[in-house]
C-alpha cells in the first residue's frame, strides 16, 4: 500500500506543464541573462554613473562636491572643447574616404590570377598591425629632417615642414595615418561582399548591354549594399574613437590643436595633469549624446531593413 | 625584496591586505629605470643589514603607472613608505590627509648627523606645507644651460654672465650658421624649464612661487616683462625650428651634430650626450645668467622624496627608514649610483665635472624651485606648458595666450 508516497499522475502532469507552458518565454531570457547582466553592470550603469559624476567637482581623492551644471557651463566657454569638437567632425568626414578607397582596392584585387591570395593578404596587412605601431611609424615618417617624406618635401620646396607640429595640418597627418589600416579593413569587407555577387545578374546585365561604369553602378554596387553599410558603420565608429593614434602621435598637441573629445576627456580626467573627474565626465556625456544621434539612426535603419526583409 | 608582479597582485587584492607584522616594512617605489632601481636595491640591502629586526618588502612599480597607482594604494592598501616628489606635487596628498606629518624627524632625528633643519636647510622650503614637513628628500639635480664648449671657443664667445651677453652670444652663433638653442617641446615640459629660469631671473624666487601658487595674475606686467625677455630669444629665431615635433631626446641630435650650441636642460641630459660621443672638453655647463641685476639667484632643482602614508601600519620602522635615507653617508652612496646630487650638505659628491658644478651652484643657491609642473598645481601646469609651447612657435599670440592662462588661473585656484 504505497499510494500516499508516490505523487499522483495528475500532479506530475500539472508540474511539468507549468514549465512546458512557459518554456518558450523563459528560455530566451535565460540565455540572454549573462549578457544582459554584464551589459547592465559594465555599460548601462557606468553611463548613468558618469552622468552623475559630471554634476560634481571631484579629483578622485577628496570628497566630491555637488556643483550642478557648472562643468557644462565651463565646457561651453572652453576653447579646447570647440577645437576637439571640430576635430571630431574633421575625423568623421575625412575618415569616410576609407570606404570608396577600400572599395577601389577590393575591385582591383577581385580577379583570378596566380598568387592573388598572397597579394590580398598583403593588402590586408595594415589592419593586422596594432594602431599604436602604425602611429609610431607614421610619426617617424613625418619627422621633418630625417623622416621618409622629408626628401619628397624638399623636392617641392617645403623642406623642414613638421606636419605633426603644425596646428593647421597635424590632425590631417594623424587622419592619414589612421586611414592606412581603415582602408584595408573596408577592403576586406568589400572583398567578401564581392565573393557573394550573383553571376547570373551580371550576365543578365551584360545581355541588356550594361558594361563598365553602368554595370558597376547599377548591378554590382546595389549587391554590395550590406558591405557598404558595415563599412560605413565601422568607419564612423573608428573615427569617433580615434584615441590611440592621437595619444601616440601628438598627445593632442601642438597646444591642444589635435585634440578630439575622447582624448580631451582622458586628458582632463585621467592624465598626469588632470584628475578632473567631473569635467571629464561632462565631456563624456556630451560625446555620448553625439554618439546617441548616430546610434539612433543606426538602430532605426536596422529596424526598417529588417521589416522590409533585407 | 623586489616583487614587481607581487606588487600588482597585492594592490589589486584590496581585501587581502597582508597583515604586516611588526618588523615588516612595506616600501612602494616608482624607480623602474635601471639607475634608480639599483639605488633602491642598495638602500634596502643596507637598511636590512643595519636593522636585522626589520624585513623589507619592496613593491617596484612602473614609473609612469605609479602616478596612477599611488592614488589608489594610499587609500586602499597603504605601504609604510612611498617615494614621491617635493613641492606642490605632494600637495594633493597632504591636503587629502594621506601623508604623515614628519616634522619631528626634521626637528630631531636623534642620530649623529644632528637635525635635518641644518643639514638640509636649503631643501626645507620645498618639503613644507602649512608650516609642517611631510617627507624627506634624498636626491636632486640641477637645471641650467648645457653648451658646446668647443663651438663657443672656436667663435671666441665668452661664457655669458648676463642676459644681454647671452643674447649677444646667440646673435654671434646665429650669424655663423649655428642655431643658438635646441629644444624639443613635443611633450611640453621642456618649455617650462626656459620659462622658469626667465621668470626666476627677471622677477625673483618669491614672485615665481607666488605665480605658481596662483597669487599673481598671468596678465601682470611682471609676467609680461618675463615674456619680453623671452621675445629676445624667440623672435630672432634663436631656438631650433620645428621644436614642437621633437621629444627632448630627439632635440639632442642638433647639439651632438654641432648644429645647435645650447640646451636649457636638467643634468640627466649629460648621460645621453656623452653616449652620443661628446667629450667633457666639448660639453660645458653654465648657470642661467643674471637678468635683473641684484635679484638673488634661485635655481631649478627637482627633488625626489620619501613619505610615510598616514594609513601605514608600521610607522615606527618607517620613520627609522626615513631617518636612514636622510643620512649623509647613505645619500652619498645613493647619489653615486643615481648620478645625481645628495641633499644632505654633509654628503660628498661623485667625481664628475657636471655634478660638481651643479653641487656648487645649488649649495650657493638662494632657493630652489621644483620645476613648473611640480610647483604649480597639475591643471595649471598643463594649461601653462601648452601656452608656453604655443608662444614659442607663435610669439605674436602672446596676449591671447596669457589671457587664456589667466582664465585658467582664476578657475583653478578659486
Amino acid at each position: 500500500m504505497s499510494h500516499t508516497l508516490t505523487p499522483s499522475p495528475r500532479q506530475e502532469i500539472r508540474r511539468s506543464s507549468w514549465w512546458k507552458r512557459h518554456q518558450q518565454q523563459i528560455t530566451p531570457w535565460l540565455f540572454l541573462a549573462p549578457g544582459l547582466i554584464f551589459f547592465t553592470v559594465y555599460v548601462i550603469y557606468p553611463i548613468f554613473q558618469s552622468m552623475a559624476i559630471s554634476l560634481y567637482e571631484w579629483d578622485g581623492l577628496s570628497p566630491a562636491t555637488y556643483i550642478g551644471f557648472a562643468n557644462y557651463v565651463e565646457l561651453m566657454d572652453d576653447e579646447e572643447f570647440y577645437t576637439s569638437l571640430w576635430n571630431n567632425v574633421r575625423w568623421l568626414i575625412c575618415f569616410m574616404l576609407a570606404v570608396p578607397l577600400g572599395l577601389a582596392i577590393a575591385l582591383f584585387l577581385n580577379q583570378t590570377i596566380f598568387g592573388i591570395r598572397l597579394i590580398k593578404s598583403l593588402f590586408f596587412f595594415p589592419f593586422v598591425i596594432s594602431q599604436a605601431v602604425i602611429g609610431l611609424i607614421f610619426t617617424w615618417f613625418y619627422e621633418p629632417n630625417y623622416g621618409v617624406i622629408a626628401p619628397l618635401l624638399n623636392m617641392v620646396g617645403w623642406d623642414g615642414w613638421a606636419i605633426l607640429a603644425d596646428e593647421d595640418y597635424a590632425t590631417y597627418g594623424i587622419i592619414f595615418a589612421g586611414l592606412y589600416p581603415q582602408i584595408a579593413y573596408c577592403m576586406i569587407l568589400y572583398l567578401t561582399g564581392l565573393n557573394n555577387i550573383s553571376a547570373d545578374q551580371i550576365e543578365a546585365g551584360r545581355m541588356d548591354g550594361a558594361k563598365g561604369w553602368s554595370l558597376f553602378w547599377n548591378i554590382i554596387l546595389p549587391q554590395l549594399r550590406p558591405a557598404t553599410f558595415i563599412a560605413v558603420v565601422v568607419t564612423i565608429i573608428g573615427a569617433l574613437r580615434s584615441f590611440d593614434m592621437i595619444a601616440i602621435m601628438t598627445q593632442g598637441g601642438p597646444w591642444g590643436s589635435t585634440n578630439v573629445l575622447a582624448y580631451f576627456m582622458f586628458e582632463q580626467a585621467l592624465s598626469e595633469y588632470g584628475y578632473r573627474m567631473g569635467y571629464g565626465s561632462a565631456i563624456a556625456t556630451i560625446l555620448f549624446a553625439i554618439m546617441l544621434v548616430y546610434i539612433t539612426f543606426f538602430i532605426y535603419r536596422m529596424y526598417r531593413d529588417e521589416k522590409r526583409g533585407l | 625584496m623586489k616583487k614587481t608582479l607581487a606588487a600588482l597582485a597585492t594592490v589589486a587584492s584590496l581585501g587581502l591586505t597582508s597583515a604586516a607584522s611588526a618588523g615588516t616594512l612595506v616600501i612602494n617605489t616608482d624607480t623602474s629605470d635601471p639607475a634608480p632601481k639599483a639605488a633602491f636595491q642598495y638602500i634596502i640591502d643596507k637598511f636590512e643589514a643595519e636593522n636585522p629586526d626589520v624585513t623589507v618588502e619592496w613593491n617596484l612599480f612602473d614609473h609612469e603607472g605609479y602616478k596612477q597607482s599611488i592614488r589608489n594604494f594610499l587609500n586602499t592598501n597603504p605601504p609604510d613608505v612611498a617615494n614621491w616628489y617635493a613641492g606642490n606635487r605632494m600637495r594633493p596628498f597632504v591636503k587629502a590627509g594621506l601623508f604623515e606629518d614628519v616634522s619631528d624627524i626634521w626637528a630631531d632625528t636623534g642620530w649623529q648627523d644632528g637635525e635635518l633643519n641644518n643639514s638640509m636647510a636649503h631643501a626645507k622650503k620645498s618639503m613644507t606645507i602649512a608650516g609642517r614637513q611631510w617627507g624627506v628628500p634624498y636626491t636632486y639635480y640641477q637645471w641650467g644651460i648645457y653648451y658646446r664648449k668647443d663651438i663657443f671657443e672656436k667663435l671666441g664667445i665668452a661664457v655669458p654672465k648676463t642676459f644681454d651677453e647671452l643674447v649677444e652670444a646667440s646673435a654671434t652663433l646665429k650669424a655663423n650658421g649655428i642655431t643658438p638653442f635646441t629644444i624639443g617641446s613635443k611633450y611640453l615640459w621642456t618649455t617650462a624649464g626656459v620659462f622658469d629660469y626667465l621668470n626666476l631671473r627677471t622677477n625673483g624666487y618669491e614672485f615665481h612661487m607666488d605665480l605658481a601658487l596662483g597669487k599673481v595674475p598671468y596678465t601682470d606686467p611682471r609676467v609680461q616683462a618675463t615674456f619680453d625677455n623671452w621675445d629676445r630669444l624667440v623672435k630672432p629665431g634663436y631656438f631650433i625650428e620645428n621644436h614642437a615635433a621633437y621629444s627632448w631626446q630627439e632635440a639632442l641630435t642638433p647639439m651632438v651634430k654641432g648644429e645647435a650650441a645650447m640646451y636649457v636642460m636638467g643634468n640627466f641630459a649629460v648621460a645621453p650626450l656623452r653616449e652620443a660621443g661628446l667629450t667633457d672638453d666639448q660639453l660645458g655647463f653654465m648657470q642661467f645668467p643674471e637678468i635683473t641685476a641684484g635679484i638673488p639667484m634661485a635655481e631649478e632643482a627637482p627633488t625626489d622624496t620619501v613619505h610615510i602614508p598616514s594609513k601605514a601600519k608600521n610607522k615606527k620602522d618607517a620613520k627609522r627608514f626615513l631617518i636612514f635615507m636622510a643620512r649623509a653617508d647613505v645619500q652619498t652612496e645613493v647619489n653615486k649610483i643615481l648620478g645625481q646630487l645628495p641633499i644632505n650638505a654633509q654628503s660628498t659628491v661623485a667625481d664628475d665635472k657636471f655634478l660638481k658644478a651643479g653641487n656648487e651652484m645649488l649649495n650657493n643657491a638662494y632657493a630652489m624651485a621644483q620645476f613648473y609642473d611640480r610647483d604649480a598645481p597639475a591643471e595649471m601646469a598643463s594649461a601653462g606648458m601648452k601656452g608656453f609651447q604655443e608662444y614659442m612657435v607663435k610669439p605674436e599670440r602672446r596676449d591671447a595666450i596669457l589671457k587664456r592662462l589667466e582664465k585658467a588661473r582664476a578657475r583653478i585656484y578659486k
